[in-house]
């Protein structure tokens, strides 16, 4: 489209140009003044030639500029990621990458955004490139075996060696598949649930985190998304807090067994848990309405679950606060519990700092990355892959040489799997890597 | 130089380019005479060594001179011969244009068929009645199945064969195929139909379609030999192999031609390219042939046939050469072998990477020089035939393009080859080929309707490889010509097409035409995702009755043995 006209002008690739924009039709009008840059393929974004126009951003211009453009033979609207997906046909980015750039564009935490900063880097496709290399040879040399073996002479023991390759990279997948699924958590947010007898202040608990929104380190506030999730950004890793037990919907608590269960239900598939209790309740009465609840089993089950907290609500209404840490201690161990238990008021913000302190630094300790650590997984995706991966070197494993036709079968399921994350496949990558490693004749 | 006043018809009948460098331009006619004439093995003049002109005085003398065939097929090789007896089985009247009746048939370089991936192919040609199956196996001198001990999806049924037996069977067979001429002859031009009179500019844009978009701008109407001869047909078949802009390299010599002592093809390729086919450029090679009574083999491991004798093809119980299987030898390169070839890789032209090189090893000299830490390079010693015809022995392992008397040089500092003597040196040939993208699944060019190409030409190696395609181009061309005399213009003519699922032949022609071939492209099982089953085994039950129900079975017995596998089958189920 545009290569002869900026040749002529004597235009620099990739430097800035400043200058007039005017209209391809009509040179007297000028549409703005801006910077161009001109990257002629492939050292461009998408491998092809490219020319950026940074324009001032008002409405009025930028339409002006793509009517003028529209005017221009062969020219059209880029549909909705396409220069990622020329990027992507052309070698330039893979898989990986892109969906580090689209999580680095959603990112709405520090650590969200420094797990995907790593991933547009390209730092996950390094990994699972570095992978799929290795599954390519091991291909390679299993297919030699089969394909050349009797007229060329191929080295012995290609067979034991890929045996003993094929269970180093099976054991790797599986240590990075162990992670306790870090990245995704991270990725996606820690999830909290808040369950508890009914009055032992949930909802109120749960205003309160979606209207405060605290940040113990990181001076970047968290957003409200909807009524039904809201994330926080406690020390940079998001917490997402759901209300799984429908609080907000029912002004009175649900009572029924059934509501029980699914709450229960629903928190054990939660990543952190605060159980809460009434204080006046557990501390200060004798009739104790809410020991039928504690005595459920599914209760004593939730607590028995780690990153599980108790948080003894509303002090504000017991007769004293002097000395409720070691009530609270005492209550506890009367009820045989041995989580860490929080006393809080949500009406004067008592115990609140060490609340957000507690989640932030169990968060951190679980879940946290530091950047000399391996990059963990961040997608859904990737796990199924590597998990298919997994399963086929698995087989791999369990085939002997003398079936070596159904071993190289599932090799090549492997490396399928392997190539889908990063979307690199290939036969002719495997003969490349043949032919290099064995001298075979016509 | 002549001039011919002549009538001119309708729609214009151009040749697709001048030959030789002549400046006659006539634009001329040709009319119908009518049916062809049978003919049987009518030789003509060309053919011979270096490259052939064009005779201007015998350009065009009369009607009588012009023939008429449903399907032509240029060049006798592998493909060659599996084309024109597809196209005659599918009904079609064929006629077989060959440079040398004498060299039908004839296996340029290894004396064998089959072997791991390609004795699919070879099976799979079998399965859809095709040849080179069943003269292999009458051919054939020793017998084996590679890939044994790796299961039934990886065998490769091989055979060594004996190269007078094969072209002798072959040619007798051809001879006597019904529906099928043979003709000596070099076709020196492809005659075209371009049904609206385009310009200079407009032919040089559909030149210039790339492969993968090129449209259909001419239809062929038949070919031109050397002598001035024309031969109408619907379909034409190039199965011209290495002969295309053919070179011969020996040492730092270079001469025109598509195999030691024949002629190349030059005209054809300038042909092609000014219709705006892209070409590429390959090199192959082959190794020296060796007197076997200079040999000593006393200290060599042996490598016998297998016993019982698993034929080549489906309707063969047995071969006749069974019992006198040929012995095979295996012997190796040494490091001053190796020295010797370092020290002269400048007096070879294969060395000059200019030319796409493989990325396997096409000759010794690139084993050396990319395996440079190799001690020793395997060589197998196999017999040319039968002791009776032949003492010649093919050594595998070493084409290689080295000066001659350095070839015999190093032939004698292999173990065993101390007093060897060399019958013909190793050579490398260079040629053209059509990007193969430039065809439709059928093997029709997409420039040209009624082209077809098969064989090396597409940029294949192997006997096998070729036979395959030219198998599945002859039936196409010769099912399209019988549809076009029939009355149902409107309905697609029945053809042949394979994809990956069906078998090896599937898994070629995806490939060439989807991702064209950047060096020789062969057949091994890797390439097929469906290597488990499409097998050597199962060739007849995945292909037979395909080809039969386009009618491309001719012997009835293949059919019956079908039946009774099939029966078998589902009764032990």
């Amino acid at each position: 489209m545009v290569p002869q006209d900026t040749r002529k002008k004597g235009i620099r690739p990739r430097h800035a140009h400043v200058g007039k924009i005017v209209h391809p039709q009509d040179a007297e009008n000028v549409l703005d003044t801006g910077v161009n840059l001109w990257f002629p393929g492939p050292q461009s974004f998408t491998g092809e030639d490219m020319l950026e126009f940074h324009v001032h951003g008002g409405n009025a211009v930028v339409s002006s500029i793509l009517n003028a453009l529209s005017t221009v033979p062969g020219v059209r609207m880029a549909e909705a990621g396409e220069f990622s997906r020329r990027a992507f046909d052309n070698d330039k980015m893979d898989l990986t990458t892109l969906e580090g750039v689209s999580d680095l564009i959603n990112a709405e935490t520090e650590a969200q955004r420094k797990l995907a900063v790593r991933q547009a880097h390209g730092e996950l496709f390094r990994m699972y490139e570095g992978w799929r290399v290795k599954m390519v040879q091991l291909r390679a040399q299993i297919e030699a075996y089969i394909d050349f073996s009797e007229d060329e002479n191929i080295e012995d023991g290609v067979y034991t060696q890929v045996c003993l390759e094929a269970k180093k990279l099976a054991d790797a997948i599986r240590a990075h598949l162990n992670d306790k699924r870090q990245g995704e958590i991270l990725r996606n947010g820690v999830a909290l649930s808040i369950v508890g007898p009914p009055n032992s202040g949930k909802s109120t608990l749960l205003n309160k985190l979606a209207q405060r929104q605290v940040a113990i380190v990181s001076p970047i506030a968290g957003t409200t998304r909807d009524i039904v999730e809201t994330t926080l950004d406690i020390g940079g890793y998001p917490l997402v807090v759901r209300d799984t037990a429908g609080l907000r919907k029912a002004s009175s608590d649900v009572i029924e067994m059934e509501g029980i269960r699914r709450a229960v239900e629903a928190a054990q598939e939660a990543d952190i848990r605060i159980c809460m209790v009434d204080a006046q309740q557990a501390l200060d009465c004798t009739n104790k309405p809410s020991d039928s609840f504690l005595q459920n089993a599914e209760w004593q089950a939730l607590l028995d679950l780690p990153h599980t907290f108790v948080v003894l609500s509303k002090i504000d209404t017991l007769k004293s606060t002097d000395g409720i840490q070691a009530a609270a201690q005492a209550w506890a161990q009367s009820q045989r519990i041995n989580n860490r238990i929080v006393p809080i008021s949500c009406a004067n913000m008592f115990g609140w700092e060490s609340l957000m302190q507690l989640l932030a630094d169990d968060i951190r300790t679980a879940w946290g990355t530091s950047i000399a650590q391996q990059m963990p997984l961040t997608k859904t995706r990737h796990r199924q892959h590597l998990q298919q991966c997994l399963e086929h070197l698995d087989s791999f494993e369990s085939i002997g040489e003398d079936m070596v036709v159904l071993g190289a079968e599932e090799l090549r399921g492997a490396s399928r799997a392997l190539g889908r994350i990063t979307g690199k496949v290939g036969i002719e990558d495997v003969l490349d890597a043949l032919f290099s490693e064995f001298c075979i004749g016509k | 130089m002549l001039r011919f006043s002549l009538r001119r018809r309708q729609s214009g009948f151009q040749r697709l380019a001048s030959c030789g460098g002549s400046s006659l331009r006539p634009t001329y006619v040709a009319q119908t005479t009518g049916t062809g004439h049978r003919q049987r093995c009518v030789s003509t003049t060309s053919g011979g060594h270096g490259a052939t002109a064009k005779s201007p005085d015998l350009l065009y003398q009369s009607t009588s001179d012009v023939i008429e065939y449903d399907v032509v097929v240029i060049g006798g090789g592998h493909a060659g011969c599996e084309a024109c007896s597809a196209a005659a089985r599918a009904g079609a009247s064929a006629v077989l244009v060959t440079q040398r009746v004498d060299t039908i048939g004839e296996m340029s370089c290894n004396p064998s068929f089959g072997g791991i991936g390609k004795g699919v192919l070879v099976r799979e040609v079998d399965a859809m009645d095709g040849l080179c199956g069943r003269m292999a196996d009458l051919g054939g001198v020793q017998f084996r199945i590679l890939n044994r001990s790796k299961g039934p999806a990886v065998h490769g049924p091989r055979a060594q064969v004996d190269r007078v037996i094969y072209k002798r069977n072959m040619l007798q067979t051809l001879q006597t195929y019904a529906g099928l001429d043979i003709k000596a002859g070099s076709v020196a031009d492809i005659l075209l139909d371009r049904s609206t009179e385009l310009d200079e500019q407009a032919l040089k844009r559909l030149a210039s379609q790339d492969s993968t978009l090129a449209t259909s701008s001419a239809t062929v109407v038949g070919v031109r030999l050397e002598s001035g001869e024309i031969i109408r047909a619907r379909k034409v078949v190039i199965t011209t192999g290495t002969f295309l802009g053919g070179e011969i390299h020996i040492g730092l010599k270079a001469f025109s031609s598509g195999r030691k002592g024949e002629a190349a093809s030059i005209g054809l390729s300038k042909s092609l390219k000014d219709a705006g086919f892209r070409l590429g450029r390959m090199k192959t090679g082959t190794p020296p042939r060796l007197d076997g009574l200079t040999i000593d083999y006393s200290r060599m491991p042996k490598q016998l046939g297998d016993m019982p004798v698993s034929p080549f093809s489906f309707i063969h119980d047995s071969v006749p050469h069974a019992n006198d299987q040929v012995v095979c030898y295996q012997t190796h390169t040494t490091p001053a072998v190796h020295d010797m070839i370092r020290a002269n890789f400048d007096q070879s032209i294969h060395i000059r990477e200019t030319i796409r090189g493989p990325r396997y090893c096409p000759s010794l000299e690139s084993k050396v020089k990319r395996f440079s830490e190799k001690e020793s390079h395997l060589i197998w010693l196999e017999p040319e035939g039968l002791p009776e015809h032949t003492s010649t022995v093919y050594p595998n392992g070493i084409s290689n393009t080295m000066p001659e008397d350095i070839q015999q040089k190093f032939l004698r500092m292999i173990p065993g080859l101390e007093n060897v003597v060399m019958t013909q040196p190793g050579y490398g040939v260079e040629y053209d080929h059509v990007d193969p993208r430039e065809l439709k699944r059928t093997l029709e060019t997409k420039r040209v309707t009624g082209l077809y190409m098969a064989g090396q030409i597409n940029g294949t190696t192997g006997y096998e490889e070729a036979a395959a395609q030219g198998l599945l181009a002859g039936a196409n061309a010769g099912l399209a010509a019988v549809h076009s005399k029939g009355e149902c213009e409107s309905q697609e003519a029945p053809q042949l097409t394979l994809d990956r699922s069906d078998g090896y032949l599937g898994v070629l022609i995806d490939d060439l035409i989807t991702r064209g071939v950047n060096e020789p492209y062969r057949v091994f099982t890797a390439r097929s995702e469906y290597r488990l089953s499409s097998r050597a085994n199962n060739a007849d039950l995945r292909l037979t009755r395909r080809a039969a129900a386009l009618g491309l079975v001719r012997d009835s017995a293949r059919l019956a043995r079908l039946d009774t596998v099939e029966a078998d089958m589902a009764h032990a189920q």
